[in-house]
């Protein structure tokens, strides 16, 4: 073998383990997805979203459960996402360049990828210990803190796309700089930000280290936000660690439910950016 | 005199107060986006005290020996850290070292190889591994995964590998199937769509010119590859491996499900273990005595700041090379 069909064999080897690493990736989502098609679909029943957790041992629904998910979830939302959006502002805004707001950015990237089950100890601490007990509002501001650092990184990059024209021929007219920030430019970055909370949705969603001990869990209906209230995430965990058939299948609808939902969310997400582009093009 | 459809002009007094509630609101927004600026920066302080302080007891009664202790014992209350932060370590290299390679393989085939129609398409799935959650790959991992290493995988490791010197006791081990060498994979999985989504973008930034230079005088596609591009982007691939690595150090719900929980130190990778976010979130509700508790914050804290210091390198590696693409642009 001369040097040049050396050459040319490394290059075929390497394209051929490329090839083989991108079928690897897509292998495990096609197991991972199908599995959780395959278990939750036979799984999927009406009373699913009438009846409430069961006692062990016995068959039931996950309306609890969804119901809190659901409050906990938009809680966060509104919690998290206006500190976003005005976090998000000040770094496109106000601190383009500066030093702090290079620190900001640093900080919010960390607390991005920051592990979430560090994100349950901290509101542990700082809400379920002094308050006493575990409730809908501890899970709440957990999944706050994963839902903020997603919505100031999309509202720092949408706002930093708007064209710089565009603030010149406001600001040209006399429009003071909070207007022009509010009626200019979210609007021309709506779609973006829109985007951000729906990522920061799908998250959170599935989130279940950081409201496991701060939401906890409960067999019944919470009757007030001070509760230890049921979610999917923590609900489809003990139920898969349990010993009974009918507990893993509620798992396994709930686990479907949710992957769909993410699903869906990460891809109406997606078609906002690319329809979003289009715009500024 | 008034002209109907314009608005009638305003007095010097009514233009002075309309000023000075522009400037008031101006000032007014501009420290509540501040505020809010601030409390991200905060956040992150006070999340780091916050486990400090839960964890101190923990700190106070065991000293440096939490740290490599690997006592695990409720009833006599004496808790250290090795065994969580042995497995943690242990799973996340494994993790690492499958998802790193097949993650450049990815970001090699999505940006050399693969033909236009194809990129979006397979790019948009493999990110799809990221948007499912960590509890889903624990269920598949527990009830789907774990059977098959256990009835195909082990057995074979045990068999073939276990017999031979030196690595050989990496690979004894009951054929159970939850164990390290689960984890870890379910872990490399769950990893390769940070990584390769970091390559695959900044692969893409490496100026054409470079590229087309080096096909010009006939290099091929691997040589452009491997002498052009991973050079030009050497820090950011550090950076995207080492945020690949703390998702690695800090997953919980997935690990949970597959390592088996056990308070064991093993060399093989087919026992059983712990790491550390599996124990808090396994023990954590049933943490009876306040050391308990404490320790497991104290474990919280560990985790916290070992995530903290390989995403903050991740940082700096990644913005290195967006300042060196700024320079060039």
């Amino acid at each position: 073998m001369n040097r040049w069909q050396r050459r040319q064999s490394k290059d075929y080897v390497a394209k051929v383990f490329a090839v083989g690493a991108t079928f690897f990736g897509l292998f495990w989502l096609a197991w991972i997805l199908w599995t959780t098609v395959s278990k939750g679909l036979p799984a999927l029943k009406w009373g699913l979203f009438t009846q409430m957790t069961p006692p062990p041992g016995a068959d039931g629904g996950l309306l609890n459960a969804f119901a809190g998910s659901i409050e906990m979830c938009g809680l966060a939302i509104l919690i998290g996402t206006p500190i976003g959006i005005g976090a998000g502002t000040y770094l496109a805004e106000y601190a383009r360049h500066t030093k702090l707001g290079a620190a900001i950015r640093f900080v919010n990237d960390i607390l991005l990828s920051a592990p979430s089950i560090v994100i349950g100890l901290f509101i542990y601490e700082l809400m379920v210990r002094p308050m006493g007990h575990f409730s809908a509002w501890a899970g709440a501001v957990a999944l706050s803190f994963i839902v903020l650092p997603v919505v100031v990184r999309t509202t720092d990059e949408m706002l930093k796309l708007v064209p710089i024209p565009m603030r010149e021929s406001a600001l040209a007219l006399g429009v003071p700089q909070w207007k022009v920030v509010r009626q200019v430019l979210y609007r021309a970055a709506l779609s973006g930000i829109v985007t951000g909370v729906l990522l920061a949705l799908a998250r959170i969603s599935g989130e279940t280290a950081p409201v496991l001990f701060t939401a906890l869990n409960n067999q019944y209906w919470a009757s007030s936000l001070n509760e230890p209230t049921a979610n999917v995430p923590v609900v489809i965990f003990q139920y898969a660690l349990s010993p009974f058939e009918f507990w893993h299948a509620l798992a396994w609808a709930g686990a479907f439910v949710v992957t769909m939902l993410v699903l869906v969310l990460g891809l109406t997400s997606r078609w906002l950016v690319a329809r979003g582009k289009v715009s500024y093009d | 005199m008034t002209i109907p459809g314009v608005a009638a002009p305003i007095t010097a007094e009514q233009q002075l107060r309309r000023e000075q509630r522009d400037q008031r609101n101006d000032k007014f927004f501009r420290y509540i986006v501040t505020g809010c600026a601030l409390f991200v920066l905060i956040s992150l302080l006070a999340a780091a005290l916050s486990m400090l302080w839960g964890g101190r007891e923990a700190f106070e009664t065991f000293g440096w020996r939490f740290l490599w202790s690997s006592d695990w014992d409720a009833v006599q209350k004496k808790f250290g850290a090795l065994v969580p932060i042995y497995g943690t370590l242990v799973t996340a290299l494994i993790a690492m070292l499958i998802a790193v390679p097949v993650s450049f393989g990815i970001s090699l085939f999505l940006t050399e190889i693969a033909p236009a129609w194809l990129r979006t398409p397979v790019s948009a799935a493999i990110e799809l591994l990221a948007g499912i959650p960590s509890i889903i790959y624990g269920m598949w991992g527990l009830f789907v995964f774990v059977p098959f290493m256990g009835a195909h995988v082990s057995p074979w490791l045990d068999e073939h590998i276990g017999p031979l010197p030196i690595i050989g006791p990496l690979f004894q081990g009951p054929p159970i199937g939850l164990g390290m060498l689960t984890a870890g994979i379910v872990l490399g999985i769950m990893v390769i769509p940070f990584v390769s989504s970091v390559m695959r973008e900044v692969f893409i930034t490496v100026p054409v010119h470079l590229k087309e230079s080096a096909y010009a005088v006939g290099n091929t596609t691997w040589e452009v590859v491997w002498d052009i591009v991973l050079p030009y982007t050497r820090s950011a691939v550090i950076g995207g491996i080492f945020l690949g690595l703390g998702r690695a150090l800090g997953e919980t719900m997935a690990v949970t499900f597959v390592l088996g929980n056990a308070h064991l130190l093993s060399p093989s990778l087919l026992q059983p273990g712990n790491s550390i976010a599996a124990t808090i979130a396994n023990e954590f509700t049933e943490a009876d005595s306040p050391i308990y508790l404490s320790s497991l914050i104290a474990l919280g804290f560990l985790l916290f700041v070992v995530t903290f210091v390989v995403l903050a390198l991740a940082r700096v590696m990644l913005n290195r090379l967006a300042r060196r693409a700024g320079e060039d642009a």
